[in-house]
């Protein structure tokens, strides 16, 4: 039967944890240096900070329901904003990439595991660290002076405010030393995603011939390399400064009060293609599989991928038209923005051109990847709408700005990352989610996403700022922020039912088989889950579509690539 | 159908040499994000470059310390040829080439310790001081804990040494320590040009 692969080779030993005791499994993941284990540790963690990252928005739109509401005081409010934000970015947006590149890119390449697996597990140990100490900050947070808990300065920070005259305590300690120990975890990733793809490839998979997904896997971990380092540094700065009485950041010793937006938004922004390119990753596997097509423009696909990493690079400063730099800066700064846009606006193309008389199956991944491609397009245009300095100079810091990119981050990559569930739970699990739960998950999330997000691009145009903790009657912003918080509501009970659906799913979900979406990269001819070995000989490819050959040896791909 | 998409690829085939080493590719990425990481702090030293309100100033305090340098940047060749020994089968050879590659290397510290001395005592220049005093400690205490840490692996691997561990399965990891090893004499050139000849 085309679709599913047997395997005659027995496949160990993978039910021997059954028989183990509570404690004995438990112990089993503490001490894992297998990458899917920690790839999925990595996930689970990532979706945990969701929910609580994503209980804080939910205490922000309510607040934010009705004019002059006082459900949260200001300080709380703050420190809301600060952990939402930086938690998303830290612990929900990079601990999910980094999952599934870690469970991915092994099984993709045909490899037993990625080249360092006990760096692999030390970087997801220090994630885990630093991620508990960034929570831990509301007990610990009060430090020796009583002020405040967790860290209330927005999650870029900004020297001098976070100095320590106008930022007493320990919260923002906290802030720098766990975002510090995730970006060490990260760039350990990085390191091992790198070392994997160029060296333990299984025979025949020249460069060209890798997945889509590796190739990305390879991009964002060259961009983490080199765009994590500003952030640490910069933190390594400030903590100098609290600590040791340094001046980097303190004005009144001639210090600037610009460098560090500077230095943190050389990280910022490429920060965002780090967590974008992922979802382009998951959408250049599942868009082909459920269009019954090879991904269309492969080579031009990689290419742009490779551009959106070098341009992103160059484009940090839009987010400081406001700050007053020269027109020369600001001119420079607008045109290396809307330059990334090509690139980008080349790979909708392809995705559009994959499609593109494809016979198309409506499965739940699927339908989370058009929303994504719908949403990703409009969230690229109000970017290059704020590209042009003048029209971010009227709208910097309000709720478009937020309303902007949280279509990328909601829009683009939470869209992806629920689409990368769907898809790949089967293999990691041996069971399918339920396709009907999953359709209330994608319709419930889509609407609750556009009453949210597209009426704040609205309010942002009426002039609503951003981080405010409440607003006053009569402005215009009433409805508009009802409406908003109606919609995370609905967000809300989507990801509840992706919850249930996951949960029921583990306990009687469908058995997937090896290859339930009859799809063509390595990772569906070995069995769900994937034994420890992955493999238990070493493939050997010869096309894009090492499965597809394998399915169809009287039309083999290798014969046209 | 087929079991397996595969055939049994039998190890020491030409595909499996034509891939590149892990470790040196590993090293190489840590290289990158390490440069990423200094660059950032030289960046901040220039672009503070006289800025500092009061003094003492770096022409006032500061001379290039070109004994260090050549002690640091000669241990890059005294531990290519440790290595090139031990690929030759010679662990005599090695051991003392890199004994005296931990001595330079310990030179440089010691000598970066008494730079450091001189300045907070007789000079009276801390980190706290100025703007100065604030760039030039974390640049050229950044590379000296890079240094710290070097010497400690080549330490690991004088100790293995001299515990008879050594031979010649070993040659690509002491050459991966020999390349972090360049890049923390390379990053020594740019602080040095930074600091000692451009910033004064």
């Amino acid at each position: 039967m085309a679709g599913s692969i047997d395997h005659e080779i027995a496949l160990g030993t993978a039910d021997d944890l059954a028989s183990l005791p509570i404690l004995g499994k438990l112990h089993e993941w503490v001490v894992t240096v297998d990458h899917k284990r920690l790839g999925i540790m990595y996930i689970t963690g990532g979706l945990f900070f969701f929910l609580v990252a994503g209980l804080q928005a939910a205490t922000i739109r309510l607040q934010l329901a009705m004019p002059d509401a006082g459900i949260v005081p200001p300080q709380v409010f703050n420190r809301l904003l600060t952990m939402h934000g930086t938690a998303m970015v830290f612990l929900v947006g990079m601990p999910i990439l980094t999952g599934f590149f870690n469970y991915l890119v092994p099984l993709m390449i045909g490899a037993r595991d990625l080249a360092f697996p006990r760096l692999n597990a030390f970087g997801f140990w220090l994630w885990f660290f630093g991620a508990f100490l960034l929570y831990f900050s509301y007990i610990g947070g009060d430090g020796l002076y009583g002020a405040g808990s967790a860290p209330d300065v927005g999650w870029f920070a900004y020297a001098p405010l976070t100095e320590l005259p106008f930022s007493r305590g320990n919260s923002t300690d906290y802030w720098i030393l766990s975002i510090f120990l995730t970006s060490i975890g990260t760039t350990a990733t990085a390191i091992n995603i790198i070392a994997s793809a160029f060296c333990m490839r299984c025979e025949g998979m020249t460069l060209s011939k890798m997945p889509v997904l590796v190739w990305l896997a390879i991009v964002v971990a060259f961009m983490m390399l080199v765009a994590l380092p500003p952030l640490s540094a910069a933190q390594a700065m400030l903590l100098l400064d609290r600590f040791l009485g340094a001046h980097f950041f303190d004005t009144q010793a001639g210090g600037s009060a610009i460098l560090w937006q500077h230095f943190f938004w050389i990280f910022g922004h490429p920060e965002v293609y780090i967590l974008v390119i992922p979802a382009f990753a998951f959408a250049s596997e599942i868009i082909p599989v459920f269009s019954r097509k090879v991904i269309f423009g492969y080579s031009v696909m990689v290419a742009a991928s490779c551009a959106i990493g070098f341009i992103s690079l160059s484009v940090w400063a839009h987010h400081m038209f406001a700050v007053g730099m020269t027109p020369a800066g600001n001119s420079f700064f607008a045109l290396s923005t809307m330059l990334v846009g090509v690139p980008t606006g080349i790979k909708i193309f392809n995705w559009l051109g994959t499609i593109w008389g494809g016979k198309l199956r409506f499965k739940v991944p699927m339908l989370f990847s058009l929303g994504f491609l719908f949403q990703f397009l409009i969230a690229g245009l109000t970017g290059i709408m704020l590209a042009v300095a003048p029209f971010d100079w009227q709208l910097t810091d309000t709720y478009f700005v937020v309303a902007h990119f949280h279509y990328v981050l909601i829009g683009a990559i939470i869209f992806m990352d629920f689409a990368a569930v769907y898809y790949w739970f089967p293999k990691a699990t041996g069971r399918m989610l339920s396709e009907t739960l999953g359709k209330w998950h994608f319709w419930l999330f889509l609407i609750g996403f556009h009453l949210t997000f597209d009426t704040l691009h609205f309010a942002g145009l009426r002039g609503m700022p951003r981080r405010i903790y409440t607003y006053q009657p009569g402005r215009g912003l009433d409805t508009l922020n009802l409406i908003a918080s109606i919609g995370a509501l609905v967000q809300g009970v989507a990801v509840l039912i992706l919850v249930i659906n996951v949960l029921r799913s583990l306990r009687s979900g469908d058995s997937a088989g090896n290859d339930p979406w009859d799809a063509w990269t390595l990772e569906w001819s070995t069995a769900s889950p994937p034994p420890e070995y992955n493999f238990a000989v070493s493939p050997i490819v010869r096309s894009r579509r090492p499965l597809w050959d394998l399915k169809h040896p009287e039309d083999p791909d290798w014969k046209y690539e | 159908m087929a079991a397996v998409p595969t055939t049994v690829s039998a190890a020491g085939t030409p595909w499996s040499q034509a891939l590149p080493r892990r470790g040196r590719v590993g090293i190489l990425a840590l290289i990158l994000t390490e440069s990423t990481f200094f660059s950032i702090f030289v960046v901040a030293y220039i672009f503070y470059l006289g800025e500092s309100l009061i003094g003492p100033f770096p022409k006032d305090v500061l001379s290039p310390p070109i004994l260090n340098t050549i002690c640091l940047l000669s241990s890059s060749v005294t531990i290519v040829l440790a290595v090139r020994a031990l690929r030759a089968g010679s662990i005599r050879t090695f051991a003392i080439w890199w004994f005296i590659t931990f001595a330079l290397g310990l030179e440089f510290l010691t000598g970066t310790a008494l730079e450091w001395r001189r300045l907070i005592y007789h000079e009276g220049l801390t980190i706290r001081t100025n703007l100065f005093g604030t760039t030039y400690y974390s640049l050229v205490g950044l590379h000296a804990l890079h240094v710290t840490v070097g010497l400690l692996l080549i330490l690991l691997v004088m100790v293995l040494t001299m515990c008879g561990y050594m031979n010649d399965r070993h040659v690509e990891r002491t050459d991966v320590l020999s390349w972090y090893w360049h890049f923390v004499d390379a990053v020594w050139v740019v602080v040095f040009l930074t600091v000692y000849v451009i910033g004064r």
